[in-house]
């Protein structure tokens, strides 16, 4: 019988995704909720891993016309042990057991919510999508290009170090094969003639020292055939390609004074994750470390940067000069892209807001690709008016003000979209 | 599609274009041999068995199961067979199994939860597809062992195979080269109506007229056999012409006073209620735009599709069941197989027709594979060995030639014609089958039948209702048109049994009435069509 067997391994999957999308484009309302909430109890390293949503059963249902409880209903069941006809049995609760059969067990699941996974691209899209930031985020902040060395084929130069080795003894074998082919065929035929004068004792006449002499000139033009020659010589080529720089890192410096309280944090928190996601979608690799200060500063892990307390005074340069010193130990500008975002509520101790001022002209930034301060607090202190003089001086430097959650997403844009418009 | 899930699955069967007549030559009468012929020479050792497979040993299998196939005289397409990833039949599954189809949320969502089942172990993936069509295209999973790439072969491409060429369901309705054009078409209109008309706007509209894929059934009539060129020359016609029968219908010229007026009043439109509501709307739905009306259509045909293949689920499977179960068997008893082989797909195959007793917790009604296998084998035994039971009440069959006769019960029967026909007091006293009344107006349940002598003929045709599809969803029909009012539209629901609507029928209302363009109501009946009640209504869509 005929038969046909093909290989479809290779054809491609995700035949789906045109569904997928529709679906997710249908609940957006529900599915963006379920981010937002997944958003506020994540932590910033966390944010954009995959998402388990779930949407109520009742919102994602297709209505049909169909059989309700009551009436009627005669079903075979399987199974008999004990009854016999006549037999009264109580009405099994729930339905989904006994009596109900196929058409109970069609609802006995559907308690349940809805839920599904997102991926982590489609979790991105939705959180930007929800900030209403456009994707100009992605283009206006420049890269610097750097080169890396990709495969391209095999050229006919190179250093012995890129010897392909393989493909040089496959092109020698071509070429002895080329070479040398008639001429073995030509010996090995002339062989036989020579063999059978000989058998026949004819192995002195002239035809057969004729064939000898053919033979050893025969032998001696394969021997001249090198085994490898230079134009067999094939080497791996590489050719230089420019790739963004991969690395980046993201310095989060916090006043934790008395004054930030636990909702001026989270504001700040916020701010931090939005700026991290945006670094994500730029940079395969990206650092971060949190600086806190009150009157000294110290570098310090996540959980510590946003739920210890602290009290006391603000020195706002001692964070300043922690990330600069930190900058210059680990953190060479040649090889990082560095971004700082700093958090305070502007409070500061007054002598020192123009040193801030001198400390970020003269030795940050400098080195950094953009320096963002958020103030979480309204009334304009002293180390707001010095960062002010700042903001003309600097294209990457930027400063905003927020008061309220809602405030955040708007700022950032704001923050990115001037920087977008000066380059 | 449901349902199904909820036993151990072997396989999904694309279902086939139903309103396409036979290839011309397919109805030649086949013979049937009446023994198996004679096995040939006894192999020197059975065919290796590695769990990894190789195309090789794909293929030496396929030969050896092809040979025995056809020594029991199985007439089927020729075969192809392709191999898949897991993603891949997760990709098939979530759009009904079609190799091709209109996008829409709703198969997202299945996607969705397949893969989600699939990810969290709740799910095993069926081990294959089979499409029907010429040749017979089967799915194999990359996963499977070379013992369960042996099961699939023999029951895809040799069960379904041949019950795809001989049941006469599948015989007057399909014709797979047509189907994949069809959907072709479809998707490339439904993907045009996004661009032109919006996304939201098809989608609303896709969404009322699922709704009602099950009443945009003709239960009865056969439509004509169509290619695509020609369904496009035609649905231009067909535009121009509903706009006009639409506008016809709607005309607001005042009849002439004395002529006909008062017999109007008296007369319903349609003048006979009609069964297919989609059908109606397409024809009648006064604000359709025309592509509006095509789309209609479009789920409206690929409704029709579905609805023989739900017919005969259990005799299909049952088919593909024994089939496998046959052949395997006597290519074992023949030598061409392993005892490792063996005791895997004997495994595998009796996880598929495994029935939990009713109270078990794995019960979910009866199980389609086991009843089916049953029956076959049940009709089997019939023929070898006869009882006096079976005597008398299949004197037709008992005692006569098996291959025969399974192929003639394999060729002329629906589910619950089958049941009705074939099920025999020996099956139902092995699977311990009874009746339970339940009347919601008493509190206690009613064991009406069991197996024993009183029972059967009644037990029997219980059943057998069971599997008819005309009893399982509400008879919902067009009743009226208000011509003269406000246009609204209305239904008529006959109870059967005393059974009411489920509570999703207003939001259903909705939907009609987003296509009807006017309101909609829903009366209902009992089931001598007397005592009208309205059940719901619902105003015009005010969009």
């Amino acid at each position: 019988m005929a038969l046909q067997i093909i290989d479809r391994r290779l054809a491609g999957k995700n035949k789906s995704v045109g569904n997928r999308e529709r679906f997710v484009r249908r609940f957006k309302e529900q599915i963006a909720e379920s981010v937002r909430r997944a958003v506020s109890q994540r932590g910033i390293r966390d944010i954009e891993q995959a998402e388990s949503i779930s949407i109520p059963k009742k919102d994602i249902g297709e209505p049909v016309f169909h059989h309700g409880q009551g009436g009627i209903r005669d079903m075979v069941h399987p199974g008999n042990a004990e009854h016999v006809r006549g037999d009264r049995i109580q009405r099994p609760q729930g339905g989904a057991g006994g009596s109900g059969g196929s058409q109970a067990s069609d609802s006995g699941e559907g308690e349940d919510d809805f839920t599904f996974t997102l991926t982590k691209e489609e979790f991105m899209q939705l959180f930007f999508e929800d900030l209403a930031l456009p994707n100009l985020l992605r283009t206006h902040i420049g890269e610097t290009p750097k080169y890396k060395p990709r495969r391209a084929g095999y050229s006919q130069n190179g250093i012995p170090n890129n010897l392909a080795v393989l493909r040089t003894m496959r092109g020698a074998l071509g070429r002895r094969i080329a070479l040398g082919q008639s001429a073995h065929r030509e010996r090995a035929a002339l062989q036989v003639q020579l063999d059978a004068l000989v058998q026949e004792g004819n192995g002195t006449t002239d035809e057969a020292v004729a064939l000898r002499l053919r033979i050893e000139e025969l032998k001696e033009r394969t021997g001249r055939i090198p085994y490898l020659d230079p134009i067999d010589l094939r080497f791996r080529s590489r050719v230089q390609v420019p790739v963004p720089n991969s690395q980046a890192v993201m310095f989060c410096l916090m006043d934790v004074s008395g004054s930030m309280d636990q909702a001026r944090k989270d504001l700040a928190k916020r701010f931090f994750i939005l700026l991290y996601l945006f670094l994500t979608r730029h940079y395969e690799k990206i650092d971060i470390v949190f600086i806190r200060h009150h009157t000294q500063a110290a570098e310090v892990s996540e959980e510590q940067f946003f739920h210890s307390t602290e009290s006391g005074g603000t020195v706002v340069s001692s964070a300043l000069v922690l990330l600069d010193q930190i900058i210059r130990a680990r953190y060479p500008a040649g090889d990082w892209n560095i971004y700082a975002a700093q958090a305070s509520d502007g409070d500061n101790f007054t002598n020192d807001s123009g040193n801030c001022r001198s400390l970020l002209v003269d030795r940050i930034l400098p080195l950094v690709r953009y320096f963002a301060y958020v103030q979480v607090a309204q009334e304009e202190q002293n180390l707001w008016e010095e960062y002010s003089q700042l903001q003309s001086q600097f294209s990457h430097f930027a400063m905003r003000k927020v008061s309220e959650p809602g405030d955040i997403y708007p700022v950032f844009r704001d923050l990115f979209k001037k920087e977008g418009v000066q380059l | 599609m449901n349902h199904m899930a909820q036993y151990p699955v072997l396989e999904r069967r694309l279902r086939d274009n139903p309103w396409k007549t036979a290839v011309v030559g397919e109805r030649r009468h086949r013979t049937v041999p009446e023994q198996p012929l004679p096995a040939g020479a006894r192999p020197a050792q059975p065919l290796p068995d590695p769990s990894d497979w190789t195309f090789e040993l794909i293929e030496r299998y396929h030969a050896a199961i092809a040979a025995t196939a056809e020594r029991f005289g199985l007439d089927t397409y020729p075969n192809q067979l392709e191999v898949i990833t897991a993603e891949q039949m997760m990709d098939a599954y979530s759009s009904v199994g079609m190799p091709v189809n209109y996008r829409h949320w709703s198969y997202g969502k299945e996607f969705l939860a397949t893969e989600r089942r699939y990810r969290r172990g709740h799910m095993g993936l069926a081990y294959e597809i089979v499409i029907n069509s010429n040749p017979c295209i089967s799915y194999l999973m990359e996963e499977n062992t070379t013992a369960m790439q042996a099961l699939v072969i023999a029951h895809a491409a040799y069960g379904h195979n041949s019950f795809f060429k001989g049941n006469y369901l599948f015989r007057m309705w399909t014709d797979a080269s047509s189907i994949i054009d069809y959907l072709v078409y479809a998707k490339d209109y439904v993907a045009q109506c996004e661009e032109r008309y919006g996304f939201d706007e098809v989608e609303r509209l896709m969404d009322s007229c699922h709704a009602l894929a099950n009443f945009g059934v003709d239960r009865y009539r056969r439509p004509s056999k169509k290619n695509l060129a020609r369904e496009r020359l035609e649905r231009a016609q067909r535009e121009a012409y509903a706009q006009q029968q639409v506008n016809d219908l709607w005309r607001t010229l005042p009849t002439r006073p004395g002529k006909d007026g008062a017999a109007l009043e008296h007369n319903r439109f349609p003048q006979e209620p009609q069964e297919n509501i989609l059908y109606f709307i397409e024809k009648h739905a006064p604000l359709l735009e025309p592509w509006q009306r095509e789309i209609v259509r479009i789920v409206r045909k690929i409704a029709q599709y579905f609805y023989p293949q739900r017919q005969s689920q259990v005799m299909n499977e049952g088919w593909a069941t024994f089939w496998h179960y046959t052949l395997l068997n006597s290519l074992y008893d023949e030598g061409y197989l392993s005892d490792g082989v063996m005791m895997e797909w004997l495994g595998s195959h009796t996880n598929v027709i495994f029935q939990p007793p009713v109270g078990h917790r794995a019960y979910s009604g009866i199980n389609p594979y086991a009843l089916g296998f049953g029956m076959y084998r049940d009709i089997q035994r019939i023929c070898q060995n006869p009882t006096a039971e079976d005597r008398q009440w299949f004197p037709d069959i008992a005692g006569t030639p098996w291959l025969p006769a399974l192929d003639h019960a394999m060729r002329n029967f629906k589910d619950e014609s089958f049941i009705g026909q074939y099920l025999s007091p020996h099956l139902m006293r092995e699977m311990r089958l009874f009746a339970l009344h339940d009347d919601t107006r008493q509190s206690e349940l009613l064991v009406s039948e069991i197996h024993d002598e009183n029972g059967y003929r009644n037990l029997r045709q219980l059943l057998s209702q069971q599997y008819d599809l005309g009893t399982r969803e509400p008879n919902i029909q067009v009743w009226n048109v208000n011509l003269r009012g406000d246009r609204s539209l209305t239904l008529r629901h006959t109870q059967y049994q005393g059974r009411p609507l489920a509570d999703g029928t207003q939001e259903v209302l909705r939907h009609v009435a987003r296509l009807w363009g006017f309101g909609v109501q829903i009366e209902g009946v009992d089931a001598y069509g007397n005592h009208p009640v309205m059940l719901h209504s619902v105003p015009a869509p005010t969009e």
